[in-house]
């Protein structure tokens, strides 16, 4: 039988995931399982230099009866042999390690007749630990199934790996682990406990033929030592606390310089296609609707990939499933678990990362609240628009050694942690799951990283936004750039007429002239009449329809608010070094009021709406990715924008 | 004597005897708690919950309310 399509499968944490990047290593794709939210990884594997398999890594599994997503995926590709994915040859990861109940899965898959190859990980680490495995008795006990050791770190046994697939050949033996038939216990679970503990105490029997465990328990010092202080009541938050510090503060400083030279590249992209191509809508289309659409989904590339950079290495080293464990008890009352903890705190840099690290939360209603909250912690986008609506309309004062400013900030801050954790709190109660939340996870030792592996996660996880969020947003920037650069022409040409041509031909005037047009432009796009149209909604808030322009603008991101507001008023957008923008909006007068219109109570409005609104259509995509529908998109859209309006107007009236 | 896995403090050493029926029996005793098998508390989350456990030569975290379905024999 030629063998065309490999399966990988075998318990979470044993090594699969690694075994399939040594066994596919670049040419891998990461798609879904249809109609679920279960990433689908498959690759080619060469086995001659003719011969190639296709290999698929199926989501980790501890036994063939699902208890979670993840897990019924599984069970439904083993039970189904017509299924698309069925392949003609398992290959089932077992941790040498942990041996009985790694086997457990191996057991219930050798009883149903399947095709398969034993591949032993971390099999040195179990010789090291005098867990002797004879690997040609394991296999005769198995009725002549080969076994494999398999080092996922140097790659020793793979080749052995590949000559076993390329030379498979089906075996009968009449080894039975249990009489039951697996297919009978899908839906009855005590009589899957029943079988289950059949099953170990015939593993057990088969083990002794081929194994001796050391009786001497294993005690691995350096994994007890750290666990003294990584779980401790005091050290472990303060370690875990400095550890996110630690991650934002590389992320702030490291991100920022290929931030801005994406930026400045596609910048100068733009420019030179604006040259060289003939003028035209076309070339508007390309250089003012693509270009930059493109470069507004390459520009997170920078915070995804360093995020997850660190993200997986937490995980690689084992210091992840700690931080779960002194976390879960904390978060649980809010209806969030162990695992929601460091999806939110990531969302403090950026919330893409955040709900697509959200994946690793077995549970699907835990999941779903930790990613309709996660866009209300502050990420980095807003800073730019709270600082400049602070240095606007909040007293720059002290209270007691406490600069106002930074108060306010922190204040922000804190809103957004306090809200998500309120709105998990009500969520909770709202969303109705059949599976109920447990935590019962296996704590890996402490171990070096396996950089391929880190390397891997960082490039999938990059992969995965730019192909899949990224046509979302590239179609939705290039829908808002339409909107806001196009508008009824006959009124576009009258306004542009209206204002006065350059008194001179000094580069100022000339400037100052393309200023005031390009405002003109804006006010009265499709983009700025549907501000003027929504103002009567918005006026409770304390705003006028420019804010609206803004508002609507900043959907495409947070920060477009500070560059519209500049081109609303022609002015620069630099307002540190430059203080047109910041003086010409304190001079704004609301000619209903008579009043400025950024005054401490719009300010404040404004700053709550920002803290509030789900203006970032990028994360959008990505909740759409990762919930593969629009139902909870659409959702927080829909409560976020409620909820900001709400707490804005409310804001509005405090301090008006 | 007989005790509740959650009732074991840190370090106390015990065997299982038996799971309650309910939806979590057989993920429990697919993660290795079975009869006969010999466990430990290693050590417990600075608010008192989830617990860590050594079944055999691994360590199984699971949080207080799911460790009361274990009845163990305490050593």
């Amino acid at each position: 039988m030629e063998i065309k399509k490999v399966a990988l499968i075998g318990n979470p944490n044993t090594g699969k995931s690694s075994l399939f990047n040594l066994m596919t290593g670049l040419k891998q794709h990461v798609g879904n399982f249809p109609g679920v939210t279960v990433d689908k990884k498959t690759g080619t594997m060469q086995l001659s230099a003719h011969r190639s398999v296709e290999v698929i890594d199926l989501p980790g599994t501890y036994s063939v009866f699902p208890r979670s997503r993840d897990e019924k995926v599984v069970s439904d590709i083993i039970t189904n042999p017509h299924s698309e994915y069925f392949p003609d040859v398992f290959v089932v990861v077992v941790d040498a390690t942990n041996l009985e109940r790694n086997m457990l899965l191996y057991s219930q898959l050798h009883d149903m007749g399947l095709p398969l190859i034993v591949a032993l990980s971390m099999y040195d680490l179990a010789q090291k630990n005098d867990w002797k495995i004879d690997k040609q008795a394991l296999s005769a006990a198995l009725g002549g199934v080969p076994v494999i050791a398999v080092n996922g770190r140097s790659g020793e046994g793979l080749e052995e790996l590949k000559r076993a697939i390329l030379h498979f050949k089906p075996t009968s033996s009449s080894l039975r682990f249990s009489e039951q038939a697996v297919r009978s216990l899908q839906h009855d679970e005590a009589l899957q406990s029943a079988d289950t503990i059949a099953r170990y105490k015939r593993i057990k029997e088969v083990l002794a033929q081929a194994s001796k465990k050391n009786d001497k328990r294993p005690v691995n010092e350096f994994t007890t030592r750290l666990d003294k202080v990584f779980v401790h009541p005091v050290w472990g938050y303060l370690i875990f606390l400095g550890v996110l510090l630690l991650i934002f503060q590389f992320i702030d400083s490291l991100a920022a310089f290929p931030m801005d030279w994406i930026d400045q590249g596609f910048g100068a992209l733009s420019a030179w296609l604006a040259g060289v191509m003939p003028e035209g809508v076309f070339t508007d289309l390309i250089t003012q609707g693509i270009v930059p659409g493109i470069g507004g989904v390459v520009i997170f590339i920078p915070q995804i990939a360093l995020l997850f950079f660190f993200l997986s290495l937490l995980e690689e080293t084992g210091y992840m499933s700690r931080v779960v464990f002194i976390m879960d008890k904390l978060v649980r009352p809010f209806g969030l678990n162990g695992k929601s903890v460091v999806p939110l705190m990531s969302s403090v840099a950026c919330a893409i990362p955040g709900i697509m690290a959200a994946r690793n939360i077995g549970s699907w209603k835990d999941r779903i609240i930790t990613i309709l909250v996660a866009p209300l912690m502050s990420c980095s986008a807003r800073i730019p628009v709270y600082l400049l609506i602070i240095e606007l309309v909040i007293p720059d004062e002290k209270i007691g050694f406490f600069n106002l400013h930074a108060l306010v900030l922190l204040g922000l801050y804190l809103l957004g942690i306090v809200t998500a954790l309120l709105i998990s709190l009500v969520m909770k109660w709202i969303i109705k799951a059949n599976e109920k939340s447990f935590l019962v996870m296996e704590m890996p030792l402490y171990k070096m990283p396996r950089w391929g592996q880190v390397f891997m996660t960082v490039l999938e996880k990059v992969r995965v936004f730019v192909f899949d969020a990224g046509k979302v947003i590239l179609a939705i920037s290039v829908i808002l750039w339409a909107l806001a650069s196009y508008g009824p022409p006959e009124r576009i040409d009258k306004a542009i007429a209206a204002i006065e041509q350059p008194a001179d031909d000094s580069e100022e005037a000339q400037q100052a002239y393309e200023m005031e047009v390009n405002a003109v432009r804006l006010d009265n796009s499709y983009i700025g009449l549907l501000g003027q149209t929504i103002e009567p909604v918005i006026r409770p808030l304390g705003y006028d329809w420019k804010i609206g322009i803004a508002l609507i603008t900043s959907f495409a991101a947070r920060e477009v608010f500070v560059g519209s507001m500049a081109t609303i008023y022609s002015t620069s957008d630099n307002y540190e070094e430059d203080k047109s923008l910041l003086n010409r909006m304190k001079s704004e007068m609301n000619p209903r009021t008579g009043q400025p219109v950024y005054n401490l109570a719009s300010g404040v409005s404004l700053l709550v709406f920002y803290a509030y609104a789900m203006q970032c259509m990028a994360t959008l995509a990505v909740v759409k990715r990762e919930t593969k529908s629009w139902k909870w998109p659409l959702i927080q859209l829909a409560y976020m924008g409620a909820l900001a309006y709400i707490a804005a107007w409310i804001a509005y009236n405090i301090f008006k | 004597m007989s005790k509740k896995l959650s009732q074991l403090s840190p370090g106390e050493g015990a065997s299982v005897k038996s799971i309650d029926a309910g939806p979590l029996q057989a993920k429990l005793i697919e993660m290795g708690l079975y009869q006969g098998k010999e466990v430990k508390v290693l050590f417990r989350a600075p608010l008192g919950d989830p617990i860590a456990i050594d079944v055999e030569g691994y360590t199984l975290s699971l949080r207080k309310s799911e460790a009361q379905l274990v009845l163990v024999e305490a050593n």
